[in-house]
């Protein structure tokens, strides 16, 4: 029993980096990334590469960090520079992604039982996740009280303002996808490195489970005001691992956890949603002062 | 000081909604004029400031800021001259973050948003000190999210972000519209000093004739895409609702007076 709530805390702290990259753009930038489901196997294309060729494991997380990065900068520069919607610029990123995740690890999979990883040592696997996760969420927090950070608050919240103070909106959006890839390509990396494998198909739904994580953690802590929503990020993705471990104990097949983890994301937007209407939707439209949208053509 | 030159623009060009909204306009505004600007609408008033902040692409014309063409400059780039205030009061603030934010950030405009802190505990009695003389209970809410403020609250904050950085122009486009008619006089009044004390250059779209005629010292209808009423200097001064009532039925052929216009 023991062990099994210690593997529930290590999966849960592990996709808690993804869930963190994921309210960057799903919460602040009002930004919903698919490309996260390409970026998050990225991350252990590369690591797995990585390891095989004998780099230092930490380094592996390093890099798939960076690559991560790079694949937000693409997403980010077709919707700012080309103008194509955040959904599709999303998708197509995910798309190419899975040839790029391929052609990297060469085969549809690659096992890593024999390989030195983070994990090879004698600390216990869940001191080094928390030490990773909780250096990733002080990081971001402490990012996000910059004046940089700001911008990316506001950019969400409201673009104009940002152009206003004279900053492009194309390099905040740009950059907060970066950095979003590139803490789901490193939550990718520690998973690959924890299962000890990587699997061309290990992305997919990771959007959802990001989705039914950050609004788990909304809810536990609804009303509250002083708990940072990164906290809050941390501990739905730990509560949504819990509820799909229950759901197995319960005997569901795993095959069907992805519709589990749809129909909560459902359910949970449905009664957010007739409580108060969506976040950047405004229903505001009187008389003048029309808003110049330039941005939001497919 | 802002020279505007033989400026087109038609929307949705050769479509059925193709929509001439100006043709061969011209205007030329000196350094501290503050104008106000009145017309029916779809006057083509939203659609100017737009074009002279960046936000819409002129088709032809030209754009002269200081003898500067900025027909070029990306809006975000002009914002470093210019400030906007909108008629929407969600518009000029971040409504997830508090007003302390809000005012860090309208306060390091044209300097670096870098890595370091967004708030600075020095500037905390500067800001205090500011929204103290609005006399709104502004002062000791700093760390209250924008959002929860109202709309006049709001509007006022807006102003005092757009104006911190003293910006050479100021577009305010009906930016008391949705606020009820005692705030809408805090707020204009506010707009007045403001004006006054930084010296800046400003052009006001406003439904209200009143407003239009008591503040600023020049005056212009829009009708169509063209300045049908232009006074200034004096004769703005002696302006009254009945005197531009005169002038409405000198064009009245026009037919100008058939749309929306406030008396208050
Ligand atoms: N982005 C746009 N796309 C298409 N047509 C537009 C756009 N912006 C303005 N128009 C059209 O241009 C004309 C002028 O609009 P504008 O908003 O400038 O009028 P206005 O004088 O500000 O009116 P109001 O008093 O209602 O604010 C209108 O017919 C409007 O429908
Ligand atoms: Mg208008």
């Amino acid at each position: 029993m023991v062990d099994f709530w210690i593997s529930i805390l290590e999966q849960g702290l592990i996709f808690g980096v993804m869930v963190l990259g994921v309210y960057i753009t799903y919460k602040i930038l009002d930004f919903p990334d698919l490309s996260v489901d390409g970026s998050f196997p990225l991350g252990a294309a590369i690591t797995a590469q990585s390891l095989s060729l004998g780099i230092n494991p930490f380094i592996a997380l390093f890099l798939s960090f960076l690559v991560g990065m790079v694949s937000g900068a693409i997403t980010g520069f077709l919707h700012v520079k080309y103008k194509i919607t955040n959904l599709l610029s999303g998708i197509l990123v995910m798309i190419g992604l899975y040839s790029v995740n391929l052609r990297i690890m060469g085969k549809a999979n690659m096992p890593l039982f024999n390989k030195t990883t983070i994990f090879s040592n004698n600390i216990k696997p869940i001191f080094i996740i928390v030490i990773i996760t909780f250096i990733m969420k002080l990081l971001l927090d402490l990012f996000l009280k910059t004046k940089f950070g700001f911008l990316v608050k506001a950019t969400g919240d409201n673009p104009k303002l940002v152009t206003s103070l004279g900053i492009n909106i194309g390099i905040t959006k740009i950059a907060a996808l970066m950095i979003s890839n590139g803490l789901v390509a490193l939550s990718g990396s520690m998973m690959a490195q924890y299962q000890r494998f990587s699997d061309v198909g290990m992305g997919r739904g990771i959007i959802v489970m990001g989705l039914a994580s950050i609004i788990f953690g909304q809810s536990i802590f609804k009303g509250t005001s002083f708990i940072l929503p990164t906290t809050m990020a941390l501990f739905g993705s730990l509560l949504y691992k819990t509820s799909t471990a229950f759901a197995l104990k319960l005997g569901f097949p795993p095959t069907d956890l992805k519709l589990i983890t749809s129909v909560i994301v459902i359910i949970a937007l449905a009664i957010n949603n007739k409580k108060f209407s969506f976040k950047g939707k405004k229903l505001f439209n009187i008389g003048g002062g029309r808003r110049v949208r330039n941005s939001e053509s497919v | 000081m802002l020279e505007i030159q033989n400026l087109s623009k038609t929307f949705n060009k050769s479509t059925v909604n193709e929509k001439k909204v100006f043709k061969g306009f011209s205007l030329d505004v000196k350094k501290g004029d503050f104008i106000t600007i009145i017309g029916s609408n779809g006057a083509g008033k939203s659609s100017l400031l737009n074009i002279i902040s960046g936000s819409i692409k002129e088709d032809q014309g030209y754009l002269k800021l200081n003898d500067k063409t900025i027909n070029k400059l990306p809006e975000y780039k002009r914002t470093k001259h210019i400030s906007r205030v909108f008629q929407d009061p969600s518009l000029g603030t971040s409504p997830s973050m508090t007003i302390l934010e809000n005012l860090s950030m309208a306060y390091n405009k044209g300097k670096k948003f870098g890595l370091t802190m967004g708030v600075s505990k020095k500037n905390k009695e500067y800001f205090i000190k500011i929204l103290s003389k609005l006399s709104l209970g502004l002062e000791g809410q700093l760390n209250t999210k924008v959002g929860l403020l109202s709309g006049g609250q709001r509007q006022a904050l807006s102003l005092i972000m757009a104006t911190m950085s003293n910006p050479e122009l100021l577009l305010l486009d009906e930016h008391t519209a949705a606020l009820d008619p005692k705030t809408s006089k805090i707020i204009v009044d506010l707009t007045k000093s403001i004006v006054k004390e930084k010296k800046i250059t400003t052009l006001m779209v406003t439904h209200n004739l009143n407003q239009a005629i008591n503040v600023g010292n020049r005056i212009l209808m829009f009708h169509q895409g063209e300045i049908v009423i232009d006074i200034k200097g004096k004769e703005k001064k002696s302006l009254n609702i009945d005197k531009l009532m005169d002038y409405f039925e000198k064009i009245q052929s026009k037919d100008l007076l058939s749309d929306r216009l406030l008396f208050q």
